[in-house]
């Protein structure tokens, strides 16, 4: 023993059992700081908007008087968007993961793009708009239309699905692959026999994640030109278009009092929809984690 | 036997000599004939040297244990035959492997086609987490066999050379994880003997392995050896001795001593050979 006294001992071990102690609480504190704010949100929008939410609003089309606003089509403009970001990013983004991860020779330049890749995740979402309005708006003259919003927020979250792909490829064990080369197979045969298979869990789950991420969003939208009010529903590519985020912070910005509850309404539509998507990414990511 | 072969035992015993067949096959059969022919192998990772100027030939249908201790670059020595040290980016070599005459690094010889006639079985018994049968028949689908029947009868085969067919004919649709670590290995060696190779590369194959699975499988390559060539790393000496025909012993990279096994046991040239197997140090 390093202390012959006991006394002395027993004061040491007091001291760092009561600073454990100590760091526990503020680490619960620092953690409760989150939960609070958290239910207060829920709190303020559920009291608000709870009251206006009906299935009424959710199937009516905007209107200039509250009573009849409804959310539709917010709601079918963010799923059209979601389907063009869905396809374009996935597509795109797990082709990149596999480059680099499978395919890129491991030199510095390919070290470069993955830190670039990593920090295209964190440019702020307007820049994306304003990509977006360069690029697909005006260059593409695609115009204020749905496709230009889509492939905007596809390039949004296109970093993310990226990251999140690599990472689930990288996290399929050596020894797999191994026995697939092993065997005379070629790299693309290991990846779509062996490699992709492991990692699909992972790179839905991070692609979910990502879609989350781009149904909230707002600023890249109004950049690209999501309509503020319209009576119809898109039935193509080029149609003009709004979506949930949108409509929602259009009612906030009207002055009489009742669109405040309008738009809480559609606040909750927005996070039923947004929790939904994130219990399917838990769901699959519990389904195949225990494949290795 | 290939066509490369034929041409090479022509070549060998001159345009006019006839060989009869069944001299043709004692011919097959002697010690002379190799199926590796390796000089001056240099072999680094980055800047690290890992193997000396190795010069080796392993002969065919027979079992060719690499012993040494840890570090003296025997897994680097077998997993360059297949160039599946080539999983590691940076590695760099120089000098010559030929299998069955051909060098393996021109590009005549795809890496594929050089794997698929050059099999491993490796160190942790990695199965695919699929069905015994789907492992199994693995290799044959990456080779284009779609037919289910043929594929059947492939899945049986390999089983039945594996030893291990008995035990799983009533599984075969069952997760290759569910079973234990010998019979996963032993799925392992019926899953590389499904292509079809000539050389099995066996890395460390028992070293996860309990005593009886352990003995299970080297009575598996006695009997495999019938068929196959095999080239075996172990670190266990006993193992070597006796379930291989010829020993070397590698020690910092370099070749220390190749010989036949009960030589290199009893009787071994070099210092350091007989320090290491009377264990004075490894």
């Amino acid at each position: 023993m390093f202390e012959k006294n006991a006394g002395n001992l027993q004061k040491k071990v007091n001291n760092r059992v009561w600073l454990n102690k100590g760091m526990r609480t503020l680490f619960l504190g620092a953690t409760l700081v989150g939960l609070i704010v958290l239910a207060l949100l829920f709190y303020r929008v559920l009291t608000q908007g709870l009251g206006y939410l009906s299935l009424d609003f959710i199937t009516s089309l905007p209107s200039p008087s509250f009573e009849d606003a409804g959310i539709w089509a917010g709601l079918i403009g963010s799923i059209w968007l979601m389907v063009i970001v869905a396809v374009v990013s996935i597509i795109i983004g797990v082709a990149t993961s596999l480059y680099l991860e499978e395919y890129a020779p491991k030199n510095k330049i390919a070290d470069i793009i993955r830190i670039n890749i990593q920090n295209l995740a964190g440019v702020p979402s307007i820049v994306y708009g304003l990509l977006g309005l360069t690029f697909f708006v005006y260059m593409f003259s695609i115009g204020y239309r749905l496709l230009a919003g889509g492939l905007t927020m596809a390039l949004l979250i296109l970093p993310i699905i990226v990251v999140a792909s690599q990472e689930a490829l990288r996290s399929v064990p050596n020894e797999v692959k191994e026995a697939s080369y092993g065997m005379g197979a070629t790299k693309w045969q290991t990846i779509a026999r062996v490699t992709l298979p492991a990692a699909l869990p992972g790179i839905l789950t991070g692609t979910i994640i990502a879609l989350s991420r781009a149904i909230g969003e707002t600023a890249p939208l109004i950049i690209v030109g999501a309509a503020a009010a319209i009576y119809t529903l898109p039935d193509s590519l080029l149609s003009k278009y709004t979506a949930m985020p949108i409509q929602i912070y259009n009612w906030t910005a009207r002055p009489q009092d009742e669109w405040q509850y309008v738009a809480g309404a559609g606040i909750i539509v927005l996070l039923a929809i947004l929790l939904i998507m994130n219990s399917i990414a838990v769901l699959v990511r519990n389904k195949f984690q225990k494949r290795f | 036997m290939s066509k490369l072969q034929e041409k090479r035992k022509s070549s060998e015993s001159g345009s006019n000599i006839k060989v009869s067949p069944a001299r043709q096959q004692e011919m097959n059969k002697g010690p002379m004939k190799s199926v590796f022919e390796v000089e001056n192998l240099n072999l680094w990772y980055g800047s690290n040297q890992a193997l000396y100027e190795i010069s080796m030939q392993i002969p065919q249908n027979q079992v060719t244990a690499i012993i040494g201790p840890s570090g003296c670059g025997k897994s680097t020595y077998l997993k360059a035959l297949n160039r599946m040290v080539e999983m590691v980016p940076s590695v760099k070599t120089s000098g010559t492997i030929k299998y069955n005459d051909q060098n393996i690094y021109k590009d005549k010889l795809t890496v594929e086609y050089l794997r698929t006639k050059v099999g491993m079985v490796f160190q942790k018994p990695n199965p695919f987490p699929k069905s015994v049968y789907d492992n199994v028949a693995y290799g044959p689908r990456v080779h284009g066999i779609k037919k289910r029947a043929i594929l059947d009868q492939i899945v049986e085969k390999s089983l039945k050379d594996a030893a291990i067919w008995d035990e799983l004919k009533d599984r075969l649709n069952e997760n290759a994880y569910s079973l234990s670590g010998g019979q996963q290995q032993r799925v392992c060696i019926a899953r590389a003997l499904a292509v079809e190779p000539d050389v099995i590369l066996m890395d460390e194959p028992t070293s996860a392995l309990d005593p009886i699975s352990t003995l299970k499988v080297e009575e598996l390559v006695q009997e495999l050896k019938k068929k196959y060539s095999i080239v075996i790393v172990t670190h266990n000496m006993q193992q070597a001795a006796r379930i291989s025909d010829n020993t070397a012993f590698f020690l910092n990279g370099e070749l220390i001593e190749y010989a036949d096994t009960n030589k290199l046991f009893q009787n071994p040239d070099d210092k350091r050979t007989e320090d290491y197997i009377t264990g004075r140090f490894g």
